[in-house]
């Protein structure tokens, strides 16, 4: 009776506090949306001035019977900027000094060249407006592309290698400079130097010296076949093969999702159940409660299931509202709810052994901001990042508070990761009651 | 007939300070008490006993019937974003009134509030708040009401209307305690004056008995000398 009597009061000064009304449900909403959109598209590409000085002629290589397009690398490029043609060095060179653009990318014309004498790396040019976070960005995008363009270049000068190798081992016509050529090739010329020997006296001078050649064609046929696989591993020269034995597999899209539906939760949560609370003292009405009106108990369990209901039903709707965006299980929806449960009510215990140490709405709201904000950081280290005492300090921490628990139920309910519902259940419920303690002894009228 | 009230050697400590110290009273029904002393004095901690909102460290409480205090703290002790009538009607359903509608019309009758119930209470005079506040300490037509200097925030006219109102009640059998540091307003409303100082009870009777014992018809003189002879 007396719970209910204080729910239906806090509901109602809620709905007469239109600015955190408004907050609630505008906040989870514009969140779910920028999370959405995030995960769902591509990011932004730095415009980059892009001038191209190779002659369209000698825009093509020819290496051996393997012809090579440069143009066809410059897609590479363009997946990671957005190029703005230009014509000149100087129109690419004021355009990134105006800021039009902030860098410039120029193929020069010897390119081609280069790249058809394989002395060495050809260069490809770079320039930038001198902003240290545009230059970065310009630079790990133009940088990891060129690491594809490079490794597919790679791979097709591999290929013209191998191509060599084979009109060496088994012959073939070579073209080379407009004529054409009859290669014998090692194979054929061991198979003929076997039946000359065979043919020759046992007792001919010539004998030892074929016999050498022989032996060598032998040797050059069975070895020239195992380099084929050694210019195939210098185009790619180390792969990972990936295999998970413990921990998490989830993409991060979708760890994503998670921390995002945590950090509502906990901020809606904490937000209501120490501003409730606090809000019994701002009014001077704790008093008058805790006079045999309502138990201490009465009281904490009341701000408490209050904030947990509504940080649940918001977070709930923002998680759906994210779903719009990217793929969610919805077979699970039921231990997502569960998950949110056991989060939203061991953040509400948080909330009030808070809002039980403060004496007004805007203290509690400031501790709030205090100390969660480090927490959630905490939590988000990655393990092993740091040094070993650190790491141990930061497991500690994120343990005795709620948010990392939250966090990997969430995870676990929406991706199904390590470790389980259960095991993260059983640490919410465990804080759930430790908080719940230090409510009761922090709480004084 | 059972005094509704009965403080027998009342004392509160936080940690190390004595707020109030071995305090004994009998409060008859209909009986107007004043408690007055100086600043720090122990008059809210003695009152916050007296409502259950502080438990003593010593002593005993004896009420005639446990539910029977209605408390007005010197704050207005009621929430701004709730109308009159909802302030009314949430405190008689937690008080367990049994019709708490009835309860709350009364009270908005006898508060002359009529006209603004349906207002939250935060957009409310001083005066008018502090009515609110009173008639949510009324709302279980408590035995015996506790009020915390109640007219500290009002104005004459105000004060007037209010003792009025506080008078009605006791005139109906409502025992009355209120602290306050308006000797004039003990001397005029009090029939039974306690003087603390240092959470210690210096005088428990008459306002005419502390007068007559320092010569003196002025109350507040009185008082004043009444404390400077022993050292406050």
């Amino acid at each position: 009776m007396a719970l209910r009597a204080l729910l239906g009061k806090d509901l109602r000064i809620l709905a007469r506090s239109p600015v955190l009304v408004v907050l609630l449900i505008v906040y989870p909403v514009v969140i779910a949306v920028l999370i959405g959109l995030a995960l769902s598209s591509s990011p932004a590409r730095p415009r980059v001035a892009f001038l191209n000085e190779i002659v369209p002629s000698q825009a093509t290589i020819t290496l051996g019977r393997e012809q090579i397009r440069t143009e066809s690398y410059e897609r590479y490029l363009f997946q990671a900027i957005q190029p703005v043609p230009v014509h000149t060095m100087a129109q690419a060179l004021a355009d990134v000094r105006d800021g039009k653009t902030v860098a410039a990318l120029i193929i020069p014309p010897e390119l081609p060249e280069q790249l058809a004498s394989a002395s060495g790396s050809a260069y490809v040019d770079v320039i930038y407006n001198g902003d240290a976070i545009n230059q970065s960005l310009v630079e790990e995008a133009i940088e990891s592309k060129l690491a594809q363009a490079n490794t597919l270049l790679a791979a097709q000068l591999a290929g013209v290698a191998d191509g060599y190798i084979n009109l060496l081992l088994t012959g073939g016509d070579l073209h080379f400079l407009g004529s054409s050529y009859n290669v014998l090739g090692l194979a054929r010329a061991q198979t003929i130097l076997a039946a000359a020997l065979a043919k020759l006296p046992a007792s001919s001078p010539l004998r030892p010296e074929l016999q050498q050649v022989e032996a060598f064609a032998k040797i050059a046929v069975s070895n020239l076949g195992g380099s084929k696989q050694v210019i195939g591993a210098v185009a790619s020269p180390i792969a990972a093969h990936e295999e998970v034995i413990s921990g998490r597999r989830t993409p991060l899209n979708d760890y994503a999702v998670a921390v995002a539906v945590s950090v509502s939760l906990m901020f809606i949560c904490i937000l209501l159940a120490s501003g409730m609370l606090a809000l019994e003292r701002e009014e001077n009405t704790l008093g008058r409660l805790r006079r045999g009106l309502v138990s201490k108990g009465q009281l904490l369990a009341e701000k408490a299931l209050l904030a947990a209901v509504l940080a649940v039903a918001v977070s709930f709707a923002m998680l759906c509202g994210i779903g719009l965006f990217v793929p969610l299980g919805w077979g699970r929806i039921g231990l997502w709810l569960l998950a949110m449960c056991g989060g939203g009510l061991a953040f509400a215990a948080l909330g009030v052994a808070m809002g039980a140490v403060v004496r007004e709405v805007r203290a509690a709201s400031l501790l709030v901001l205090l100390a969660s904000l480090p927490l959630v950081f905490l939590a988000l280290v990655p393990g092993g990042s740091v040094s070993s005492e650190l790491d141990d300090v930061i497991r500690v921490v994120s343990a005795v508070f709620p948010f990392k628990a939250a966090l990997e139920a969430l995870d676990a309910a929406i991706n199904q990761s390590q470790p389980s519902l259960t095991v993260a259940l059983a640490h919410l419920a465990a804080l759930i009651a430790g908080f719940g303690v230090l409510a009761r002894l922090a709480l004084r009228p | 007939m059972t005094a509704p009230l009965q403080a027998r050697g009342l004392s509160k400590s936080f940690g190390q300070r004595v707020a109030v110290q071995d305090v004994s009273f009998t409060l008859a029904r209909g009986e107007v008490l004043a408690i007055i002393g100086p600043n720090g004095a122990g008059k809210t901690t003695l009152l916050s006993m007296l409502a259950g909102a502080l438990a003593p460290s010593a002593g005993e409480l004896a009420l005639s019937d446990p539910g029977a205090i209605g408390w007005v703290p010197q704050q207005a002790a009621v929430y701004s974003k709730l109308s009159v009538a909802e302030n009314l009607r949430l405190f008689a359903r937690l008080e367990g009134v049994v019709d708490p509608d009835a309860a709350v019309a009364k009270m908005i009758a006898q508060t002359g509030l009529r006209e603004r119930a349906a207002d939250e209470v935060g957009r409310l005079s001083g005066g008018n708040r502090q009515r609110v506040n009173i008639a949510v300490g009324l709302i279980a037509d408590p035995a015996v009401l506790l009020l915390d200097e109640p007219t500290a925030s009002l104005d004459p006219r105000q004060r007037e209307r209010l003792w009025e109102f506080i008078n009605a009640r006791v005139s109906d059998g409502t025992s009355v305690v209120f602290a306050t540091h308006d000797t004039a307003e003990a001397q005029r409303y009090a029939a039974q004056l306690l003087v603390l100082a240092d959470g210690q009870a210096l005088f428990t009777g008459a306002p005419a008995e502390l007068g007559a014992a320092q010569h003196e018809a002025d109350l507040e003189r009185a008082f004043v000398a009444f404390l400077a002879e022993r050292g406050h």
